[in-house]
């Protein structure tokens, strides 16, 4: 049956039936929503990619998620286990999990703790390479306590144990569906890559990989009067721009997602009144990297790591506060990212109680003061306007990923660098290079032959322990461990390692934050990083369309169950 | 003619097999990772793992070796077991040429555009021919004349104004400043999943390919007009087609017979090269009207450096680059009698 004919069979359904007022399921008939990055696979194990975990998270649920601000809140489990509630044990290592009776696959067979123990094995796999190991990071055993219990034990105390079975990323897989798929097996098996069988408010009718996916309302999910939508098509393909038109100006789908647009242009076509934009914040930040080590090409293999030396001048604190209080945030957000920015001036600038104030200085932007520093520290400007002190320039090679929107930013900081006297080089480079991990490249971020280097990151749910843990000593990439590593900026700082595992061994939610705030504080006011831009997802829904909650702390089609048409 | 033929698909093994390897060189050397696009929260030993289970800590001479298995031996296996029914040794272990993004077999992903790709790009390069033809035809008979002069101006248009552009444009035109409501409203969003059953979405299918085939025959359609008009100038101003005019013959037996048949030649050499174009689909064209075929699996594929993929379908369009190539050389033997291989 064609989707138009299906469509407009539900629409004479739901036209008999809207007296019932969204109280059966599948009254509100088709659902449209494009990604314009196309989904290859409903196996979030085997794809980490967020088009595809966002994809199967209609499908396949976790035990806990994150709604829309920030809280972990039971999903297929009764409740969070806490220390208090005595679901954490008192020693931090192990948490027990209740699943709510009566749950059932969208095959009609019972949902049990053996599914989840199978869940944890079959992403632990040595041979899966399984995409969401982090999620399983210390876990020594799970185990199947009864049919609705699950423990989950820890090699050491975990403060946060909500790694495993919680958020988008760590949904549950059928045990009778993917045994036969472990390890080696796992990339091989399509037909379960592509339908798996969940406990999520719709299954997967057809699957085309980078392209649609065709679902439908899962007879037996948990809700009954659940989903409103009978089917949906799940679209995939061509730009930010053409899912935003499709949204917003021809009115075609419902919902599209990550809509990173020039502002304006998104504005104007909001403007038509055939839908709105939405935004949300969660932890992504926009920063540059400073290189504390000399990334000089005359020392070969030593280029760029600890051994080759530091700086030659991005370690002289005045040089790095000065770069930063030349730029113009609010200008850099206004330009690029519109309802999707605001100015920061935090590499942890969320959720709230994280967030830290103390280096506020930056929100404004002061290149007399930049300047003035400068002149204060003996970097004085030479005959071509740029500044040097005892024969080094202050010269710079600023390189990021190639996007449209950065190689805006990239114009805008060198032209304020420029004003205080600092030349620079800018210099972008193809995502998949840039971020891919290629040996043989010298242009992978992880290398970082260049002076200054800007990308996003964030973390997943809302404990930044594992994020705040990226800067210390044993994170430094270096050619003894194949440049992996997440220290960019080379920072080694005994007191912020001690910090690291301070946070680790404290559980107090008000102690945490206050040791991660210190952390944030330390690498701002040391100068590892420039952050720029606090960013935020942007997606845009019809005016028929309710009950979207956009969420940036987990899949924002985390509660499409309760999306419904309004009139 | 025989010989001839057998002799150059002989030749073709040796060719093929170099292109493969050529391609599987210099994607091995390009600076990409599969693992590149992931989110950053997945850390840089997941990673590193991730690559392991995707066969990318083998060295390069054992890849290669086991891609040539999987795409010579194992791929034409399936195909006969699925056309037959029947099961050849051990089906089940047998590894397929997988891609790394979907983690299925790139032959299966194939076969599921080709509908797509055949119908849009296809349909269009139909159109472009039946355009191009007569506009070729009329505008070297009028030589000079406000057709011809229209004509030229046309195909130039259409050469040099990339698809990108005449596509977002019709997509404002038709999708956004028409409403969906009226009957001239065009889906700017090509519905791969939709089947053609009955009279009603027979129409729902014209009107979303009607976009991009437009586009499309635009840009064929001038291209090969010039060629047409190129050629039968060079023909119309032969001896034969006096002799033919002096022998008394209406003028439409002239141009239509005579100066037509023999102008045909070269260009349908030109048709038959430009016929693996279409299963290369349109990169561009596929994705703005997003219609998914084999030139979004392509670009997708780089983008993500799945290079099984990559590799695959670079590969099927050498072969059939190849094949068309000696298509073309055997047509332009049977078309023109004087040109003998053997």
């Amino acid at each position: 049956m064609s989707v138009l004919k299906k469509t407009l069979l539900a629409t004479a359904a739901a036209l008999l039936t809207t007296t019932a007022a969204h109280a059966e399921r599948g009254s509100d008939g088709h659902l449209n929503i494009i990604y314009w990055q196309a989904s290859s696979i409903l196996n979030p194990f085997l794809s980490g990619g967020t088009k595809d975990v966002e994809a199967s998270s209609m499908v396949i649920e976790p035990l806990g998620r994150y709604d829309e601000k920030g809280n972990l809140i039971p999903w297929l489990a009764v409740d969070i286990p806490t220390v208090a509630n005595g679901g954490v044990s008192e020693d931090l290592k192990s948490i027990t999990w209740k699943i709510q009776p009566g749950i059932k696959w969208s095959d009609g067979s019972d949902f049990t703790a053996e599914d989840v123990v199978f869940t944890a094995d079959y992403c632990m796999h040595p041979e899966g390479g399984c995409q969401q190991l982090t999620k399983f990071a210390d876990v020594e055993k799970v185990e199947a306590l009864d049919a609705l219990t699950v423990k989950v034990t820890f090699s050491k105390p975990k403060p946060h144990p909500y790694g495993p079975f919680t958020g988008g990323e760590s949904p549950i897989i059928q045990k009778a569906q993917f045994q036969d798929c472990m390890g080696a097996k796992a990339p091989e098996c399509t037909e379960q890559n592509f339908g798996p069988n969940g406990t999520g408010p719709f299954r997967v009718t057809e699957f085309r990989a980078n392209d649609v996916i065709s679902m439908e309302a899962n007879p037996n999910y948990r809700d009954a009067s659940k989903p409103h939508f009978a089917t949906l098509t799940f679209k995939g393909g061509g730009d930010a721009a053409a899912a935003a038109r499709s949204v917003l100006q021809t009115g075609e789908f419902d919902y599209a997602w990550n809509l990173q647009v020039d502002p304006t242009v998104l504005a104007d076509m909001a403007s038509a009144g055939k839908g709105q934009v939405v935004s949300a914040f969660g932890t992504s930040v926009e920063r540059l990297m400073v290189n504390l080590t000399n990334p000089d090409s005359a020392l070969g293999d030593q280029r760029s790591t600890v051994e080759g030396g530091p700086h030659p001048f991005l370690t002289d604190a005045a040089v790095r506060r000065a770069l930063s209080l030349a730029i113009d945030r609010q200008t850099l957000s206004d330009v690029g990212y519109g309802e999707a920015g605001q100015p920061t001036c935090n590499v942890l600038p969320a959720p709230a109680i994280f967030a830290s104030t103390a280096n506020d200085e930056c929100l404004v932007q002061n290149i007399d003061l930049a300047n003035q520093i400068l002149d204060e520290a003996g970097w004085a400007k030479g005959g071509d306007g740029i500044r040097a002190k005892d024969g080094v320039r202050l010269s710079i090679l600023y390189q990021t990923s190639t996007n449209a929107v950065r190689q805006d930013t990239q114009a805008l900081v060198k032209q304020w660098w420029g004003q205080i006297g600092v030349e620079t080089e800018l210099k972008n480079i193809d995502a998949a290079v840039f971020f891919g991990g290629d040996q043989s490249s010298p242009d992978t971020f992880q290398k970082f032959y260049a002076d200054i280097e800007m990308y996003t990151n964030n973390f997943n749910g809302t404990d930044p322990e594992k994020y705040m843990s990226n800067w210390t000593c044993g994170e430094i990439p270096s050619p003894a461990t194949n440049w992996l590593g997440s220290n960019m900026p080379r920072y080694c700082n005994e007191a912020y390692d001690a910090l690291a595992a301070k946070l680790a061994q404290t559980s107090a939610i008000d102690e945490r934050a206050a040791i991660a705030k210190q952390m944030n504080d330390m690498l701002m006011q040391e100068g590892a990083m420039i952050p720029l831009i606090h960013r935020g997802g942007v997606s845009a829904h019809s005016n028929t369309l309710g009950g979207v909650l956009m969420n940036e702390w987990d899949s924002e089609l985390w509660n499409v169950a309760d999306w419904h048409r309004t009139n | 003619m025989f010989n001839y033929t057998i002799r150059r698909l002989l030749f073709t093994v040796p060719t093929l097999l170099l292109i493969s390897f050529i391609i599987f060189l210099l994607l091995d050397l390009a600076p990409n990772d599969p693992t590149g696009n992931l989110p950053m929260t997945i850390t840089p030993e997941v990673r590193e793992k991730i690559r392991i289970s995707l066969g990318l800590g083998e060295p390069i001479h054992i890849r290669y070796l086991l891609w040539l298995q999987q795409f010579f031996v194992n791929e034409p296996l399936n195909l006969i077991e699925e056309w037959w029914g029947i099961q050849i040794g051990d089906a089940e272990n047998r590894l397929r040429v997988q891609s790394w993004a979907t983690r299925s077999p790139v032959v299966d992903l194939v076969v599921e555009r080709m509908p797509q790709t055949l119908w849009v790009v296809g349909m269009s390069y139909v159109v472009g021919i039946l355009i191009a033809l007569p506009i070729g035809i009329i505008s070297a008979y009028k030589h000079y004349s406000w057709f011809d002069q229209i004509g030229t101006f046309v195909s130039m248009v259409g050469f040099s104004i990339p698809t990108f552009l005449t596509g977002t444009v019709l997509i404002v035109l038709f999708s956004v400043l028409i409403d969906s409501s009226s009957p001239f409203w065009l889906p700017s969003i090509y519905d791969t999943t939709h089947r053609v059953t009955d009279w009603s979405s027979f129409v729902v299918q014209v009107k979303q390919m009607a976009m991009p085939v437009m586009v499309l025959a635009l840009f064929n359609a001038a291209q090969l007009s010039r060629f047409m008009r190129a050629s039968m100038l060079d023909n119309l101003s032969q001896d034969y087609v006096r002799t033919a005019r002096a022998k008394g013959m209406k003028e439409r037996v002239v141009l239509l017979v005579h100066v037509l048949r023999n102008s045909l030649i070269p260009v349908v050499t030109v048709i038959a090269l430009g016929v693996p174009q279409v299963f290369g689909g349109a990169i561009i064209t596929e994705q703005i009207f997003k219609v998914n075929g084999l030139g979004q699996l392509l670009i997708i594929g780089v983008q993500g450096a799945d290079i099984p993929l990559v590799q695959t379908l670079t590969f099927i369009f050498a072969v059939l680059i190849v094949l068309f190539n000696l298509i073309a050389d055997l047509i332009y033997g049977i078309l023109d009698p004087r040109i003998r291989y053997d």
